[in-house]
């Protein structure tokens, strides 16, 4: 088993950087995540980890050993792609046993090793059928089969699930970190769902505009976010933005915003000018006494909460408070804001500012 | 605008009954959604009621009238499907009065120009006006297909799932936008969708399908905390309602299965389950469990930590009971 560390790594096609300098380390046996909107790069990144695409500089150790230069075939990498293809003409057993044969490995340890992947995958009643026949969730299954048959170091999947329909995906989603607890094969997974990343990684890149965003464990990227993008790709509904002008001082814990003061995490590093004081829906509280007002503009149930749209003198919000709370549209309500919580944003670079909260966290 | 009601309305393709013996009323100025699977006849149901399909049997109101025998245009609802499909020659503005310009509508142009800007408003795309259909985005194109029914003024909105084809960020502004237009034209709509999350958000009522069949009416309230069997209680929750056997648990039980959402799920006293992992989604942590051979799945505080194969107790809390059939028992 393996563990990947990213140095550096750049990839330009022309004139056009799809990944700029980006490293990070990928653990043996982790779950990893490569999470960013399309066209972010992390296709490319996970590509060149592969082998299918030459990096423009950088350097890819796999268990040590540079290998960033070298074709797939000597990187003992299994790929996943999200167009899983099988043989057509060949039934399971066939299209699994496949990269055992083309490796000349005897029939009988061929036998051996197909029955135990399918043990682990639940296909063994359908070895003998055909592939055309079988359901989107077996032919997954297959090509997953096809995937650990070889004991390949480390695994690469591109949008596997991207496929299926909503509840099936989190069926497979679910199904697929189970089998990745068993094995314990060093995974790196692309998605562009962040709900999928949070749910199914050890750990997560978040990437944007060929550029490293953030790298950190689901909860600390979600409480703890490095940048405006990231607080706003990660979370549903996501991270609010409190626009205004303002300014903190190094140690303090307290800031001014639209003639009322808050206390957020104690400042690391001083700041004036356009700023955003960022709050997730579930640390705002509704409250009567409050002087920070807003009108309620929409709620929505959702069971045993509700999202309220607020609008605030900082631009619209959105609040998650048990659904027991009455909020009616048109209605003007306090706001609390949970201070533990609070990060605070320049505006213009998007970077979240230092503070006791996200000390240790934030890097570059 | 009108109130449109069924009665005992049937439909059957072949041996496959779409519909079946459906009766429901939609009040005036309701929201109203259809929720269920791929197949239950939410899509049947609307275009019955748009004239698009014939009845078998039963009978369809709109505003007090028998509209039985009436063509879709005589009807007078409004339509807006999955796909949008706009003229692609004409621009944002002349597809939005195109249905105002119908030989059957005959609006004075000063009044087209009039609602065309007052729906460009409420659709935030003022700015778009000029522009061909072609060169919107697709969040855009599926507004502008939204804005072409809102325009007219007809007895009944019928809308198939409009947002599924759009990105969620889309989607969950277009959900707040769309309840908002709709209460503020006090309009009766009738929205057909699977996905749970519109369903909860948007409607006054739901009407939950089952194989053709209307299982449950009720506000969003109601079918959450009430629902009459498992299959209702499963439409709506995310994670889904654990159904286990009830006797699992100690004490006297109502029915014999037992379920429990994932929110009432008590830990620290009771019976022994054990983690197999946690899911850290951010606001909160997601606890897959194993329970004497069931999977559960319940929820904890986002900072609570447990590694797999960690023993906790768990008490039932608020539990809803069904028989053996699914039905609930009160």
């Amino acid at each position: 088993m393996a563990q990947i560390v990213i140095k550096d790594l750049k990839k330009e096609f022309g004139d056009f950087t799809a990944v700029r300098e980006s490293s990070f380390t990928i653990e043996d046996g982790e779950f990893f995540m490569l999470l960013g909107p399309s066209g972010c790069g992390k296709t490319t990144t996970l590509r060149m980890i592969a082998g299918l695409e030459l990096p423009t500089s950088g350097e890819i150790l796999l268990d040590g050993e540079e290998i960033s230069q070298r074709p797939p075939s000597e990187r003992d990498i299994a790929f996943v792609f999200q167009m899983f293809a099988l043989y057509p003409h060949m039934n399971v057993r066939k299209n699994i046993s496949y990269p055992l044969v083309s490796q000349g490995m005897p029939r009988a340890q061929v036998k051996a090793k197909v029955a135990e992947v399918a043990g682990i995958l639940g296909i063994e009643n359908i070895l003998d059928r055909p592939v055309g026949g079988l359901s989107g969730g077996d032919r997954q299954r297959v090509a997953l089969g096809r995937a650990i048959v070889r004991e390949p170091k480390a695994f690469m999947m591109d949008e596997p699930l991207g496929a299926l329909d909503a509840e099936f995906r989190e069926h497979m989603a679910e199904e697929l970190r189970a089998l990745h607890d068993r094995m314990g094969a060093t995974t790196v997974y692309v998605t562009h769902d962040q709900l999928e990343a949070m749910q199914m990684g050890d750990k997560i890149v978040v990437m944007n505009n060929a550029v490293v965003e953030q790298f950190g464990t689901p909860q600390e990227i979600y409480d703890k976010p490095a940048t405006m993008f990231v607080a706003d790709f990660i979370g549903s509904p996501s991270m609010n933005f409190l626009k205004f002008h303002g300014k903190i001082g190094a140690g303090s814990g307290e800031i001014a915003m639209h003639d009322t003061s808050f206390a957020v995490p104690q400042a690391r590093e001083p700041f004036e000018g356009d700023m955003a004081f960022g709050v997730r829906p579930e640390h705002i509280a509704l409250s009567d006494a409050a002087a920070y007002r807003g009108e309620v503009l929409a709620t929505e149930y959702l069971g045993t909460t509700q999202i309220v749209t607020l609008k605030t003198p900082g631009g619209d919000i959105k609040a998650r408070v048990p659904a027991t709370q009455t909020a009616k549209v048109g209605e003007t309500v306090g706001m609390e804001f949970d201070p533990a919580t609070v990060t605070l944003f320049d505006r213009q670079s998007g970077r979240a500012l230092k503070s006791e909260l996200n000390e240790g966290v934030l890097h570059g | 605008m009108a109130e449109v009601s069924l009665s005992n309305v049937s439909k059957a393709f072949g041996k496959t009954r779409a519909v079946h013996d459906i009766t429901m009323t939609i009040e005036d100025g309701a929201f109203v959604v259809l929720l269920g699977p791929t197949g239950a006849g939410k899509t049947t149901t609307l275009r019955l009621i748009s004239g698009l399909e014939k009845l078998d049997a039963g009978t369809v109101m709109i505003g007090g009238r028998d509209v039985g025998a009436d063509t879709p245009a005589q009807r007078d609802v409004a339509m807006v499907f999955q796909q949008y499909s706009l003229y692609p020659h004409l621009t944002v503005r002349d597809n939005l009065a195109f249905p105002l310009r119908s030989p059957i509508l005959k609006t004075p142009e000063d009044v087209i120009t009039q609602k065309v800007k007052k729906i460009a408003e409420v659709l935030q795309i003022p700015h778009k006006l000029d522009n061909k259909a072609t060169e919107l985005s697709g969040g855009e194109m599926q507004r502008v297909s939204i804005g072409r029914a809102l325009v007219r003024d007809p007895s009944i909105y019928l809308m198939d799932e409009p947002l599924s084809s759009l990105d969620a960020k889309l989607r969950a502004d277009l959900r707040v936008e769309l309840k908002r237009i709709q209460a503020d034209l006090g309009s009766t709509l009738l929205y057909v969708t699977h996905d749970q999350i519109e369903a909860m958000t948007m409607a006054t009522h739901i009407g939950v399908l089952e194989e053709g069949r209307l299982v449950q009416y009720g506000t969003p309230k109601e079918i959450y905390e009430d629902p009459t069997s498992v299959y209702v209680a499963s439409r709506l929750g995310s994670p889904r309602i654990n159904i286990l056997p009830a006797k699992l648990f100690p004490g006297d039980h109502k029915g014999a299965q037992i379920g429990l959402r994932p929110e009432n799920i008590r830990q620290g006293d009771g019976a022994e389950a054990t983690v197999l992992r946690a899911e850290h989604l951010g606001d909160h942590t997601r606890l897959h469990l194993d329970f004497q051979g069931h999977a559960i799945t319940t929820l904890t505080d986002p900072h609570t930590d447990y590694a797999p194969n960690t023993t906790i107790k768990i008490t039932p809390q608020n539990p809803l009971y069904f028989d053996a059939s699914g039905a609930r028992v009160v």
